[in-house]
């Protein structure tokens, strides 16, 4: 029986829908109109990311049946443009660099628009509320509230061509395509006939199971094509980042090892596959106790028979003998911390999809690593490299999660096995399920000092929980080592970091491969030390910061580009009034305390000790000027910040090129999107191609060093003279930043250059109730050279809104937190004003001396919360998050 | 696919609910769907969702106001929080509508309704401390007819009520109290805005020169169903509201049972209400103070 169409007034046009009435509007929109701009990130009301204006009000359409939407008018963000006011605010997104991975935005915009509808003048307070109910994971929202605000301003003004020279703030390249709906995401663009793939999870985090006959289920379903399991897959079943650990099965064989884990996968029309149940499926299951306690794990039985003890991998560094010099200090300070399970929550779930092109497979998906993909997608299917073609979706966030494959093994295996396209989105609960963390951190760390605050010696012992699979693990137990003394001179120094598996979910990449953890061990060492010694906090870390000239644990001389002592002293003045301020508000008494608190940064950019490439090419020829250009843009701006050096560096502008993205038939390998990389890494590349190709004109122009290009059309001009164009001009550029391997101390020369940065952090702490209120932050970052401040200061807001997360809100528990309603990530009220002071150290070897900041800009946030609420309550927080209830405990620990 | 129902009538609603089956396939009623979509997205991530017939209430015509009736004020089973937060009510409200505006975001606002609140009988749920405070009571028609239930009777524990199969809240009816009253709401998140409540209190006091005639307070997400608190307020009458919240004790939550779970502790949710319970009461002896 097939339901009479009902009518939508969409964007004002009658819309006629046949669908079943209890269809959320938000998959009616989607796949019934394909009106893909509007987005879902959660299908339970919690991230507003598919909020649409229906009979003007704002509402969650994932939460609204198609009957009670029937004859309504709805507004979506394709209606934006052309209404006056949904242009301006388009405009003033886009002016305030407000889209970054653009996930968001249409429902942010049209969260806005209710607002502006009302109120075209918005205070920051009103803008808050009305934006309350959309979660942005990548801006920290100060940039969103801005325009909104701003949007007014808009108002018929027609958009002034911004420059697009290195150090200008041009607006996103790709942004036009975020803020119009028009950009296309995993779960956007799959052909019609794709059938729908629908992983079998584990509810056990450790448990032995067996599939039985799956003919009665697919007999019962006649939609249901296949049910894949280990059986299936043509090549290796198993995938993971390094090379020679491939532990991570894409479909189990019998013993599954977290909550999440893939047993098999339903394929078939989407009805079907969307129709079976659990109880239906001949799975019988062994529940075996977990390990979920890594110290634990240290001496139980192996999860993987190649690491015997559960270590993954050990990291150290040792430099001088730290036991003597700890012995011989005049203060030292210890302590121990914990931190749990981070969520990345990119407001994208997991999805693409798949199609076999006679003895090739493409695979189109949201990702961080197009080149890693097609590793993994040709190993799980036995194809050559050459066999396999990414394209890389939109990207709907990362934040290192996205580093890992998810849907793209799975897709591939079953495009190539029965020959039709295939898609998959998954839900919100299996990406959080499924995917990658923050490694859980247990922490013991001690530091000494002599009688005047210098450092002497250092010592660190991480235990970071790995989950069942490898992942980043080795990454992690890698970099911590190296990062734990922080931006430090210590002349002595024995750190260790052990990644242990246990029965959890895979512990990955996130933003700061587990640098920020330690930094929240190291920052309130320094503060215990500087309060010992008497001195200010902030001049503690003055003193020892590191500064050119110095050689860190690693034995590594930086001879240029430290710019942490430059950070602090602009942070300097702020922090004293922010001080004063504190101690007035304080002397009024009354159960809120004010404190102000501050921690430093360095940041290693790219792979540690490794090679790490990328290789960017330009062409000149009939069909123009074309960048292509390898990089992923997860929203954190490659795209447009390469292409303000490529054109700087080329002498053209940046709106002379046409640009090809992240196709790997179509560009170079440009490494992954991780490590704060793409800006150091591949901007350089970036330079040396527009150089290249310079110089190949100039050649041919038989013109100087300084001859100025011209371009119109595909006609080019070399001071002034029209220079023909037979073939194909060609710039293409590589670099590989200069690291040596460490050795079995730790010695070496991890990374060719540092991120270095101090922030401020202000707040008040309700000691009655151990809730704290963040005031203000101020973020002093040494980036090198700023591309583009606009995209910078986004970094920095929306990673310090990250730290935020991780101090005071974040905590994955697998199985309780596993959505958007119980796992609590910052919202608009959550973020407070920032202020970013960029300090531009140059890198000799950066482009134009640009280093990195995407990660840089989270990892001394939650330390200096913590320091903060040390100043204000003489509390140590020692377990993160900060729950208003851990507070409060710590508050009448020490007051016993 | 199921049957989906959205009649335009009460008549036809509850005729439509008697002749459906009560037990297996009994119908799902749905309203702003804002507890029924959320919940079927979580199960249907681990292939848990069953499909139910719906009988959607949200046609129904004449369900969508607050109108006062002398006596008291009907506020009908479409009201939305979105309509407490806007339309003007009297000072008793006062409560309801800050819990109506911390509830979700504007998007969650918009569509939920407090009839839906109730009748999910989530602990957390902000529409309940308010309207206990306040005495309010749930109409509850059938077609064998119209019964009135007191909020704390119609809720029976965690997520049951009292609603019977073949029965549709109709509205909630909250009584006038006697002279001025006062009524607040404090909640207490780990997040600014959409967050559930870690512990919530609402009160109402009614005061004559300085003095409380009564007070009423209820506490949420520290039981299984929101409590009022009888020995305190009993504790409190006839005394000057300024010396009220520094009468509050430990004692007086003993009929709490809160739980330890991901969000707090019982141990903090015990003190923190005891904070809040002060706190709400210092701020109607001072009205201005309560926003801080
Ligand atoms: C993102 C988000 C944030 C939220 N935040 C909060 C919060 O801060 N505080 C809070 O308390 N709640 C919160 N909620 C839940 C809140 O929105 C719901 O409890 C809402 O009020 C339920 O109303 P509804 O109309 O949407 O109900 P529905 O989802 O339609 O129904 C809810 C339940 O009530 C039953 N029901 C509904 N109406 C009737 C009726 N008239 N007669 C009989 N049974 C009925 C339904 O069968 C169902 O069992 C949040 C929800 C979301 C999605
Ligand atoms: S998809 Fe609707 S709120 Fe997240
Ligand atoms: S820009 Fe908001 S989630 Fe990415």
């Amino acid at each position: 029986m097939s339901a009479p169409p009902l009518t939508l007034t969409v964007n004002g046009t009658p819309r006629a829908v046949v669908a079943p009435p209890e269809t959320r509007l938000s998959a009616v929109l989607r796949d019934g109109l394909g009106l893909t701009g509007t987005k879902t990130g959660c299908d339970a009301g919690d991230c507003g990311a598919c909020t649409v204006l229906l009979r003007g009000a704002p509402v969650c359409a994932c939460l609204v049946p198609l009957a009670q939407a029937a004859g309504g008018a709805v507004l979506t963000v394709e209606g934006l443009a052309a209404m006056p006011l949904g242009a301006a605010l388009q405009a003033a997104f886009l002016h305030h660099g407000a889209a970054q991975c653009g996930i968001c935005t249409p429902g942010m915009l049209l969260a806005a628009m209710a607002l502006l509808e009302a109120t075209p003048r918005p205070d920051e307070a009103a803008a808050m509320e009305a934006l309350g109910g959309v979660l942005c994971r990548c801006t920290g929202y100060r940039k969103i509230l801005e325009a909104v605000c701003d949007a007014h301003r808009f108002l018929g003004t027609p958009p002034v061509p911004a420059s697009g020279a290195v150090g200008a703030r041009l607006p996103r390249i790709d942004g036009p395509a975020k803020l119009t709906g028009a950009a296309l995401y995993g779960a956007d663009a799959a052909p019609a006939d794709a059938l729908w793939l629908r992983p079998i999870r584990s509810p056990h985090a450790h448990a032995r199971f067996r599939l039985g006959d799956c003919a009665p289920l697919l007999a019962r379903h006649p939609g249901l094509h296949r049910v894949l399991t280990a059986a299936d897959v043509p090549g290796r079943n198993g995938f993971g980042i390094y090379p020679d650990i491939k532990d991570q099965p894409v479909f189990c064989d019998g013993v599954v090892r977290y909550r999440g884990d893939c047993v098999a996968a339903l394929v078939g029309e989407r009805a079907a596959v969307e129709a079976v149940r659990a109880e239906e499926l001949p799975l019988e299951w062994e529940v075996l106790p977990p390990l979920s306690d890594p110290e634990a794990a240290l001496a139980a039985a192996p999860l993987h028979p190649r690491w015997p003890d559960n270590v993954l991998t050990t990291g150290r560094v040792v430099s001088g003998d730290a036991t003597a010099a700890l012995a011989g200090s005049a203060h030292l300070a210890e302590g121990a911390w914990q931190t749990g399970f981070v969520e990345h929550a990119y407001i994208e779930p997991e999805a693409g999809w798949a199609q076999r092109v006679g003895t090739r497979i493409e695979v189109f998906a949201t990702t961080q690593a197009p080149y890693m993909d097609l590793e993994e997608v040709a190993g799980v299917l036995g194809i050559p490299h050459d066999a396999v073609r990414i394209i890389p979706s939109a990207c709907g966030g990362g934040f290192g999660g996205k580093l890992d494959v998810s849907v793209q093994p799975m897709l591939a295996i079953a495009a190539w096995l029965l020959r039709r396209p295939v898609r998959a989105a998954w839900s919100r609960a299996e990406s959080m399920a499924s995917s990658t963390k923050r490694h859980p951190s247990r922490i013991t760390a001690r530091a000494g000092c002599d009688a005047a605050g210098r450092l002497t010696g250092f010592a660190f012992e991480g235990i970071f929980d790995t989950g069942a699979y490898a992942s980043w693990g080795p990454t992690v137990a890698g970099r911590v080592p190296v990062h734990a003394m922080g931006p430090y001179r210590v002349p002595s120094v024995a750190t260790r970091a052990r990644a242990v598996f246990t029965h959890q979910p895979p512990s990955g990449a996130f933003r700061g491969f587990g640098v920020p953890q330690a930094a929240i061990a190291q920052e309130a060492l320094w503060d215990q030390l500087a309060d010992a010694v008497g001195l200010d906090r902030l001049e503690f870390r003055a003193l020892n910061a590191l500064r050119a000239g110095d050689t860190t644990a690693t034995g590594q001389v930086l001879t240029q580009s430290v710019g942490l002592v430059a950070c602090l002293d602009a942070l300097r003045p702020r922090w004293q009034a922010l001080r004063a301020e504190a101690a007035a508000r304080n002397t009024r008494g009354g159960p809120r305390r004010h404190g102000v608190g501050i921690a430093c940064m360095w940041y290693g950019i790219g792979n540690t000790g490794m090679s790490n490439p990328s290789t960017m090419r330009v062409t000149l020829g009939p069909e123009g000027l074309v960048f292509h250009n390898g990089a992923v843009d997860i929203g954190q701006g490659s795209t447009t910040v390469l292409l303000q050096i490529v054109a700087e560096a080329l002498g053209l502008r940046t709106e002379d090129f046409t640009l090809v993205l992240g196709d790997t038939d179509l560009t170079a390998d440009a490494g992954k999107t991780s490590a704060s990389r793409q800006t150091f890494v591949s901007g350089r590349a970036a330079q040396e191609a527009g150089a290249a190709l310079r110089q190949a004109i100039l050649l041919r122009a038989n013109a100087g060093e300084d001859a100025h290009l011209r371009l119109e059309g595909s006609r080019l001009f070399v001071d002034g003279r029209e220079l023909a164009l037979d073939g194909v001009l060609e710039g293409i550029g590589r670099f590989d930043p200069p690291t040596v391997p460490l050795d079995a101390d730790g010695q070496g020369i991890p990374y060719a250059t540092y991120g270095f940065a101090a922030q401020v952090a202000a707040l008040s702490v309700d000691t009655e109730l151990g809730t704290v209120r963040l005031e203000r932050i101020v973020a002093a970052h040494d980036v090198g050279r700023a591309i583009n401040p606009t995209l910078v200061e986004g970094q920095i807001h929306g990673g310090i809104a990250q730290g935020i997360g991780l101090a005071l809100m974040e905590e994955y528990l697998p199985g309780r937190t596993e959505n958007l309603h119980d796992y609590l990530i910052p919202t608009t009220g959550d973020v407070p004003e920032i202020e970013c002071i960029l300090v531009e150290d140059p890198e000799a070897l950066g482009p134009y001396g640009a280093k990195g900041i995407g990660e840089p800009a989270l990892v001394p946030t939650a330390p200096a919360i913590f320091s903060a609420i040390r100043d204000a309550t003489g509390v140590t927080i020692t377990q993160a998050p900060a729950l208003p209830h851990r507070v409060l405990a710590a508050i009448a620990e020490a007051s016993r | 696919m199921a049957a989906y129902r959205r009649p335009g009538t009460l008549a036809e609603a509850l005729a439509l609910l008697a002749a459906a089956p009560t037990e297996q396939g009994a119908p799902l009623l749905l309203a702003g769907g804002t507890d029924i979509y959320p919940a079927r997205a979580a199960a249907a991530a681990w292939l848990r969702d069953a499909p139910r017939p719906v009988l959607d209430l949200s046609g129904i015509a004449g369900m969508g106001a607050i109108e006062d009736t002398g006596g008291h004020h009907r506020i009908g089973a479409g009201v939305t929080w979105a309509m407490l937060r806007d339309q003007p009510l009297p000072p008793w409200f006062t409560a309801l509508r800050d819990a109506a505006r911390q509830v979700g975001g504007m998007q969650v606002q918009a569509r939920g309704t407090l009839l839906g609140n109730l009748c999910n009988a989530s602990p957390a749920a902000d529409g309940v401390p308010p309207l206990l405070a306040l005495d309010a009571e749930v109409e509850l028609a059938s077609l064998r007819g119209t019964r009135r239930l007191p909020l704390g009777d119609f809720l029976l524990g965690y997520r049951r009520t009292a609603l019977a199969p073949d029965e549709i809240a109709t509205a909630v009816l909250v009584p006038k109290p006697e002279g001025s009253a006062r009524s607040g709401f404090l909640k207490l998140g780990a997040r600014a805005y959409l967050v559930i409540s870690i512990v919530m209190v609402a009160g109402v006091v009614e005061a004559a020169a300085g003095r409380i005639i009564r007070a009423r307070l209820a506490v949420g997400a520290c039981s299984a169903v929101a409590q009022r608190l009888p020995t305190l307020e009993a504790a409190l009458a006839g005394l000057p509201l300024a010396d009220a919240a520094a009468m509050v004790e430990t004692a007086h939550l003993a009929t709490l049972s809160p739980i330890d779970d991901m969000r707090a502790t019982a141990e903090y949710r015990r003190h923190a209400t005891l904070v809040l319970l002060r706190r709400l009461l210092a701020g109607l002896a001072a009205p201005e103070a309560l926003a801080a």
